[in-house]
């Protein structure tokens, strides 16, 4: 009779696993794509572009009652800060449960690319979407690794540039923005007083910190990849790109120690915006500086600087190629819809509309004509982004490449903050160790 | 199974006793499938995932992660390679915070307990006061300190520089070797009043003739507290010291929050490590052998921390 004990056991154990199996399997299910798409619900993850998600969802609503009306397609929209969006991608790729479209940050699209996770943006789809030949070149660059098919459209285009306070660059008799890293820290050194500092940098944030990285090392002639994409990343000339940024706070003192706690993405913008510093080397920043009450009159935006007065070449890069992409879902069941989405969100009237409010750049060159895209600010950033702006390294390893580069800008932040000096040696060791963690990684 | 050999001439006598003996096992089943679920299947696949490379090319479909053998456990126990070197240097942060977090806890939770042993005026809102910080929820308790911490806009530096002037520049508290007091104050704060509820409800148990007679005998209260209290509370203290050390030692709430997912070398726990690996660098499959890793560590040092209490309650108790 006691047999009958570990008999009873078994179902149980074997009830459970039963029970657990079938939970697990149903996130597999069929991705046929439907037959009519109106009345249909689709789930769109946007990114944070408004500064609050409170501002996003005030922006896209609008938008998105328009394109109900026009297909009958209903969306549900969900705002994603960008401290969780990178996770939640991940967390929906490998639980098969996701929405049926999402934001990126571009520089993403080539790690993405690599799970599967996203559908294709073949010649067929892009057709579909109205979209062959509309997009900016420079910006569909950001959209994969080269020679297979993208993973997404891009929507919002961005670049970076030199914000400068008007008043206070006059109060100390300064002219001209600074093309220069070296007038720039000259000038930086004249706006630097009580109470005021020369630039403000996110120093904690790792998305800054590693484009930072990147455009500063381009400068110097450094690449984090060498042609194969085996990772280089411990070399002068990145090494010496990465102390000129560090250095506005370790050595140049232009910029405040306090700065290197900046973890949010908004610190350093409020600081320039609330007069607490002169400078800010930042993407398309005029929407945030408006919500923190700063007048567009009130400052100036210039090309980022230069390493030499006229540079050429390979060197000749003074910002990422920065945007947002829109990409579908493979597991959607509603491809058809969401790609009608897909196609309204690149539309002309959309693009416009949706670009206005944050912003940024069309990233369709139909949308130009607009009023709006014809100021200084959108001018001067729209030709850094078709001249000078590179993309980010289109690797699989990029998300990584972006985390170990960022904590490592960011724990010499905090030794430049904390007194501690900031050496080559020093730097030369970080960039060893996250080389080493991030070959590890694959 | 053994009842289809027994003779089949009592079919009905032996149904009943199965029926006798299956009821309490029935009656466990949803006990059993849930502790499975929640429990034991997640421990499996996290155990089996460790045994995979399991990467970003793969995680839409596990399946077909290629097999690993043991090559994440030897990656993560490489201490020349840069992740295993900082794996074992958080494992010793993780260990002095945990020593210390637990330590420090223990001591306020007793004596903040045995102070409110007596009655007086106020002790009960004192006391429910004193559970606020384990009340609240671990982030919005962790922000808080975040704020606090922040150096220039922050309340302790408000305190520290502008009003007592201890220092002459502001400190850093959430970057740089503060960052690990910082860290450790947070904690603490957090986990104290567990302590103190623990030791405040293990000393109702304690029969007040006791103390009596030893104030009879002339015994004083640090006295009383050595020979009464602290012998009295022991299998409570053995249960709340290994609580506190495991949740400690796995906290990965108050770090994360406290520094994000970038936290400062100085104050680098291992929960947050391993966090690091899986999520950021997008290696599961070396995550999940972190994992294992710290699993057995603690298991460990929990079956050993048993044996010995055990042994030497016995031993004084003989």
């Amino acid at each position: 009779m006691r047999v009958s004990r570990p008999a009873l056991l078994t179902l149980a154990v074997a009830t459970a696993l039963l029970a657990s199996a079938c939970s697990s399997s149903g996130g597999s299910g069929g991705t046929g794509s439907s037959g009519s798409a109106a009345g249909t619900t689709l789930t769109y993850w946007a990114s944070d572009q408004g500064g609050s998600i409170a501002q996003d969802v005030k922006v896209l609503t609008p938008e998105l009652d328009a394109f109900t009306k026009q297909t009958g397609i209903k969306v549900k929209l969900e705002v994603i800060g960008w401290n969780d969006l990178l996770n939640r991608i991940l967390a929906a790729a490998s639980s098969g449960q996701g929405p049926d479209l999402v934001n990126i940050g571009n520089t993403w699209s080539a790690s993405l690319q690599a799970t599967g996770a996203f559908l294709p943006i073949s010649d067929d789809v892009m057709k579909q979407i109205n979209g062959t030949g509309r997009f900016l070149p420079g910006a569909l660059a950001a959209t994969g690794a080269p020679g297979q098919p993208p993973v997404g459209v891009p929507i919002y285009s961005m670049a970076y540039g030199l914000y400068y306070n008007k008043a206070m660059f006059q109060a100390a008799g300064i002219t001209q923005p600074p093309t220069t890293w070296d007038d720039f820290v000259a000038d930086g050194k004249k706006l630097t007083k009580a109470g005021q500092w020369g630039v403000s940098v996110e120093g904690a944030q790792t998305p800054e910190n590693a484009h930072h990285a990147f455009t500063f090392a381009k400068q110097m002639g450094g690449s984090f990849y060498d042609s194969s994409g085996k990772p280089t990343f411990d070399t002068p000339q990145n090494v010496a790109g990465i102390k000129r940024y560090v250095d506005f706070m370790a050595a140049d003192k232009i910029a405040n120690p306090s700065d290197a706690e900046y973890s949010n993405g908004t610190e350093a913008v409020k600081d320039f915006a609330t007069g607490k510093s002169a400078m800010l080397l930042w993407q398309s920043a005029d929407a945030t500086l408006a919500q923190y009450g700063m007048n567009p009159s009130q400052y100036g935006v210039a090309p980022v600087p230069f390493d030499a007065a006229s540079p050429s070449g390979p060197n000749h890069v003074d910002s990422i190629v920065a945007g947002i992409n829109l990409s579908i879902f493979a597991n959607t069941k509603h491809k058809d819809a969401a790609i009608s989405f897909m196609k309204f969100m690149t539309s002309q009237q959309t693009q416009m509309d949706l670009n206005k409010a944050y912003s940024s750049l069309p990233s369709v060159s139909d949308a130009y004509g607009d009023p709006a895209f014809q100021t200084q600010t959108v001018k001067t950033l729209q030709s850094v982004l078709a001249n000078s702006a590179a993309p980010m390294p289109a690797v699989a390893t990029e998300s990584q490449f972006e985390t170990v580069i960022g904590a490592v800008v960011q724990n010499l932040f905090a030794d430049a903050a904390s007194g501690k000096p900031v050496t080559d040696a020093s730097i030369a060791a970080q960039l060893d160790q996250a080389q080493q963690k991030l070959q590890a990684g694959g | 199974m053994a009842d289809a050999r027994t003779p089949a001439a009592h079919p009905s006598r032996n149904w009943a006793r199965v029926r006798r003996a299956g009821l309490p096992y029935l009656l466990l089943l949803p006990a059993v499938v849930f502790e499975l679920l929640v429990h034991v299947v997640p421990m499996l696949t996290g155990i089996y995932m460790s045994f995979k490379h399991l990467t970003e090319f793969f995680i839409r479909n596990w399946s077909a992660a290629p097999a690993a053998g043991v090559d994440n456990y030897r990656f993560a126990l490489d201490f020349n390679n840069a992740v295993g070197k900082q794996l074992l240097e958080s494992f010793w942060t993780t260990c002095e915070f945990t020593v210390l977090t637990v330590g420090l806890s223990w001591l306020l939770g007793t004596g903040a307990a045995v102070l409110m042993q007596d009655p007086f005026r106020g002790r009960g809102l004192l006391r429910t006061y004193f559970l606020v910080p384990y009340a609240l929820p671990a982030y919005t308790a962790a922000i808080t300190w975040e704020f606090m911490f922040q150096r220039d806009t922050g309340l302790v530096n408000t305190l520290l520089v502008h009003d007592l002037h201890l220092f002459k520049t502001a400190p850093f508290w959430l970057i740089g070797g503060n960052s690990f007091w910082a860290l450790l104050i947070t904690a603490v704060w957090r986990t104290w009043p567990f302590a103190f509820l623990v030791v405040t409800a293990g000393l109702q148990n304690i029969p007040g003739d006791l103390y009596e007679a030893a104030a009879l005998d002339g015994a004083g209260m640090w006295r009383r507290l050595r020979s009464i209290t602290l012998p009295q509370l022991r299998s409570v203290n053995q249960v709340l010291v290994l609580v506190l050390f495991l949740w400690n030692f796995n906290d990965f709430n108050t770090p994360y929050t406290l520094f994000g997912n970038v936290p400062p070398p100085q104050a680098n726990l291992i929960s947050v490590q391993i966090y690091d690996t899986s999520f950021q660098n997008w290696n599961f499959g070396s995550g999940s052998a972190m994992s294992v890793l710290l699993l057995l560590f603690l298991l460990v040092v929990t079956a050993v921390y048993l044996l010995l209490t055990n042994w030497r309650r016995r031993s004084s108790d003989a």
